[in-house]
């Protein structure tokens, strides 16, 4: 069976959106031949979905901002479990990250002196989002698009061929990566349009696959995002970062059904749109939590006047980090104080004049009103949480984005954990894919080209065996198991999504999530028995039934992770254990496969396929400390960190 | 809410063909052309082929052409149909089939490589760059594709001329240079290459008979006759060796 087509590179990068092709651009200008592989076609990834804005302390609107303040919004934002050296890299570098991309050809919109024009975003202090109306990552994907091509332009003038540094292999899917003992050898893969398999021999691999929400039923995530590279990760023996923490974004559409979950941009928040519930209260108001109550406003009538004077007024509640705004929609609808459709009202038709909201938001006032009939110039828009982001992932170390105890594997992006801490604001996201994206390429073509001997070989016995694991779904019909009939990949999805979203929501309780760890065990022995119909070409349903041992895999994770952390911080929130302790303020929890030999069918409940290791977490450096107030830390650091 | 059952003939087959299949489908309230597809992938047709990424009308996977038209499924609702009609849903016309509404659109990625990149300034470093909202407003409306290649499918220069794809890069990419061209801080002139010349000896921008099909079909509304095509062409050559130029005009004037 190993007639599969092989090739040899010197970095492969799995995944093409922001953090992936900035990884790419920077192992190819290091010398490296690189390739990319994306389950899309090139162009597509769900970085393009990202709206509001690129976070980067230029200080261009508000000359007070500087990398120190970015840092500590950072820090605040995750409630202070980010892993703080990334947290300063971001914030030191994202300024330079956005000003490479003008050089690439990007037009972010301008302030009236001609530099790049910030905007307000929640838990940033000040103007520091550099964006695009709302379409910046779209702006974003197209400009490392068109520098990849210009770097295949390069190549093509000095080889006669495009692609002889850099290719992009587009609408494939990355099963398993290969190894030689323990390091990294390449990945394993097929090609969707026509089903065949392939091998891509490389010392150092880049998992760049974004995130995991497609295993939940309301979300803003498109159908790529299966988990498959923090599936990849644990499969290959590198364990997964604090995978308890998944952000539901607090505005998604809720109506019509149809387009329920997809993202409302924070942006229109941001430049001044306001929470309502039925009763026409500004609710928001009522849930400025104790560790913010200094920095929002009290009234609305400071929270209006900080539009136009920010340095002498706090700023309104509705910016608050996105954790506390998903909870108050959460909670505001529970007491029955809903719109029609089950969210709140986001009004920015009384806020500004139509042609304002039309120029700032032009691809939000589109989509409500192609979607849902919604003129959101004279209209307020129903809105409620939708999940949108995991800042769990792999463990990666700081500097290098190399991810733990696999030589030769590296991740960036969202796949990556630690950087945001429980909770991610927004911006920070696009700022990290280009940080921590072109870091995982340098160390990786580093990395690479260092190995000056003999290359890690990826054995025929591993490529058989990834070979026969993706073929099983057309076995599973004829063989006629004896523990059951086949099942629907679709409708086990669907199941999947469902007990996610219902028993490790935005609100947990602990027997829910045992009831959600029973119901994935007997998914994965149903998911087993996957069948698809029809071949190999472009087959949608083998494909997804693929997709489901990454789903299952990484929904045990966040479950897991969810019932062992007993307290309530940033992305996770416990109804039995509703508050922020301290004490699990300098704790990680590490999920790694139980059986990392491969026997990961195993239906019990209780045992899993997943073990939970803690770790104390390394101290904050005291330099970083010293950038907050002492009260403000006694908020989050146990006695015992503040005094060390 | 209300539910029907609406009638659907998907066109299923690959590259050494395919015809078009009936289908009866349940339709509910709110919902887009692309909610039934997966809805017959999921309930009668699991290995249904079809290309979709964010359902949202931002990433410009799912084009295909509904009753004929080039539209995106995600951004098609079904209200704007009669209950009782039949919806035919086919693949792009004009790239070949891989399998049922998933074409290879490979000719786009062919052309967008060989339009020359941006060209940045010399002498003016990252964080140096200084343009005015008003100057980069223009190049910003054509930055607004998302690529869902409508406009090269819709195009009739190659719509029904495979032949003229050699030499035609279709209004995406025309659009392309034209947005390079206008870049404030595109050095391309200092560098030696003129890009209106380009556009014309290489792009095949003379193929142009400003039908504007092109921006008919832009999900995005960006006005690629008008605002791209036409001025490439005023810029391009002379006026008297293109009497479109001319023709061009008056039909603005119309509008």
């Amino acid at each position: 069976m190993s007639v599969v087509d092989r090739q040899k590179w010197d970095v492969v990068v799995v995944g093409a959106g922001g953090a992936g092709l900035r990884a790419a651009i920077e192992a190819r200008e290091r010398g490296a031949r690189t390739a990319v592989i994306c389950k899309s076609l090139f162009g597509k990834a769900h970085t393009v979905m990202a709206e509001g804005g690129i976070a980067a302390a230029m200080g261009n609107v508000n000359s007070g901002d500087n990398w120190q303040v970015h840092f500590r919004d950072t820090m605040r934002g995750g409630k202070f479990l980010n892993q703080w050296r990334m947290a300063e890299l971001h914030a030191q570098e994202a300024p330079q990250r956005v000003w490479e991309l003008e050089t690439w050809g990007a037009l972010f919109d301008r302030t009236k002196d001609g530099r790049i024009s910030q905007r307000n975003f929640g838990g940033h202090e000040y103007p520091r989002l550099a964006h695009v109306g709302d379409r910046t990552g779209l702006e974003l994907i197209r400009t490392l698009q068109q520098k990849i091509v210009a770097l295949q332009q390069e190549d093509f003038a000095e080889t006669g061929d495009y692609e002889s540094r850099l290719k992009v292999f587009q609408e494939c899917t990355v099963t398993r990566v290969l190894k030689d003992g323990d390091e990294v050898s390449g990945v394993f893969g097929y090609e969707r349009e026509s089903g065949r398999f392939f091998v891509l021999e490389a010392p150092a691999v880049v998992i760049a696959t974004g995130g995991i929400g497609k295993s939940f039923k309301v979300t803003s995530n498109s159908w790529e995002y299966t988990g498959d590279g923090h599936a990849l990760a644990l499969l290959a023996g590198a364990p997964l970062l604090n995978m308890e923490f998944v952000q539901f974004h607090p505005t998604g559409m809720v109506w019509p059904p149809s387009v329920k979950g997809i993202l409302v941009t924070e942006s229109v928040r941001g430049d001044g749109g306001v929470l309502r519930n039925s009763e026409g209260k500004r609710f928001m108001f009522d849930y400025v939590p104790d560790v913010f109550k200094e920095k929002y406003a009290q009234s609305e009538e400071e929270a209006d006047r900080w539009y136009d004077d920010p340095d002498h007024n706090r700023r309104p509640p509705e910016l608050l980090p996105r954790d506390e705004v998903a909870r108050a929609i959460n909670a505001e609808v529970k007491a029955g104080r809903g719109s029609p459709h089950g969210g709140v009202f986001l009004d920015v038709s009384t806020r500004m004049p139509a042609e304002v909201v039309k120029r700032r938001l032009p691809s939000m006032y589109h989509q409500f009103k192609e979607l849902a009939d919604v003129d959101i110039t004279a209209e307020p828009m129903e809105v409620g949480p939708t999940c949108h982001y995991v800042m769990g992932g792999i463990a990666v170390d700081s500097d290098s984005a190399a991810a733990r105890g696999v030589p030769g594997l590296f991740a960036a992006g969202e796949v990556a954990g630690g950087m945001h801490g429980s909770n991610r604001l927004g911006g920070n996201s696009l700022s990290d894919l280009l940080v921590f994206g072109r870091r995982a390429g340098w160390h990786a073509a580093d990395h690479a080209l260092a190995r000056t001997g003999a290359r890690p070989h990826a054995d025929d016995a591993q490529v058989d065996a990834a070979a026969a694991e993706a073929l099983r779904p057309f076995s599973a019909e004829g063989e006629e198991p004896a523990d059951g009939p086949p099942e629907n990949p679709y409708t086990l999805h669907q199941e999947l999504q469902q007990t996610m979203n219902d028993l490790v929501g935005i609100i947990r309780r602990e027997h829910e999530m045992r009831q959600a760890l029973e119901k994935l065990a007997e998914l994965r022995a149903r998911a087993r028995r996957a069948g698809v119909e029809g071949h190999r070409q472009f087959n949608p349903g083998w494909h997804l039934a693929l997709d489901l041992r990454n789903m299952l895999l990484v929904s045990e994770c966040v479950a897991r992770a969810a019932l062992e952390r007993t307290e309530s911080r940033g992305g996770h929130t416990r109804e039995d254990h509703a508050a922020m302790d301290r004490a699990w303020r300098n704790v990680n929890l590490l999920c790694s496969p139980t059986d990392p030999a491969g026997g990961f069918a195993a239906a019990d409940a209780v045992r899993g396929q997943i073990t939970l290791t803690r770790e104390t977490t390394e101290p904050i450096r005291p330099d970083l400390l010293a950038l907050f107030e002492k009260e403000e830390l006694v908020k989050y650091l146990a006695e015992e960190e503040l005094y060390e | 809410m209300s539910s029907y059952e609406a009638r659907f003939r998907v066109w299923r087959g690959d590259v050494d063909g395919g015809g078009l299949e009936d289908f009866r489908v349940e339709v509910n309230d709110g919902e887009v052309v692309l909610d039934i597809i997966h809805r017959l992938q999921a309930t009668q047709a699991p290995d249904l082929a079809v290309r979709w990424n964010c359902k949202a009308g931002k990433c410009g996977s799912c084009s295909a052409e509904i009753n004929g038209h080039p539209r995106l499924l995600c951004m098609t609702r079904m209200s704007v149909f009669d209950r009782e009609e039949t919806i035919t849903v086919t693949p792009l016309r004009a790239f070949p089939v891989i399998r049922d509404l998933v074409t290879d659109v490979g000719f786009n990625y062919t052309k967008a490589r060989q339009v020359p990149a941006f060209v940045p300034p010399a002498g003016v470093g990252p964080g140096e760059y200084r343009m005015t909202q008003e100057d980069v407003d223009r190049s910003q409306e054509f930055r607004k594709c998302i690529e869902c290649f409508l406009c090269q499918d819709t195009c009739h220069v190659v719509r029904d001329h495979e032949e003229n794809k050699q030499a035609f890069a279709g209004p995406r990419f025309l659009m392309r240079v034209a947005e390079l061209d206008m870049h404030p801080l595109d050095a391309a002139e200092e560098s030696g290459l003129d890009r209106k010349r380009t556009a014309q000896d290489e792009h095949g921008l003379g193929y142009c008979n400003i039908t504007k099909c092109c921006t008919e079909v832009c999900p995005e509304g960006i006005k690629i006759t008008d605002n791209a095509l036409i001025p490439l062409k005023e810029r391009a050559v002379d006026r008297k060796y293109d009497p479109l130029v001319w023709l061009g005009n008056k039909i603005r004037r119309r509008s």
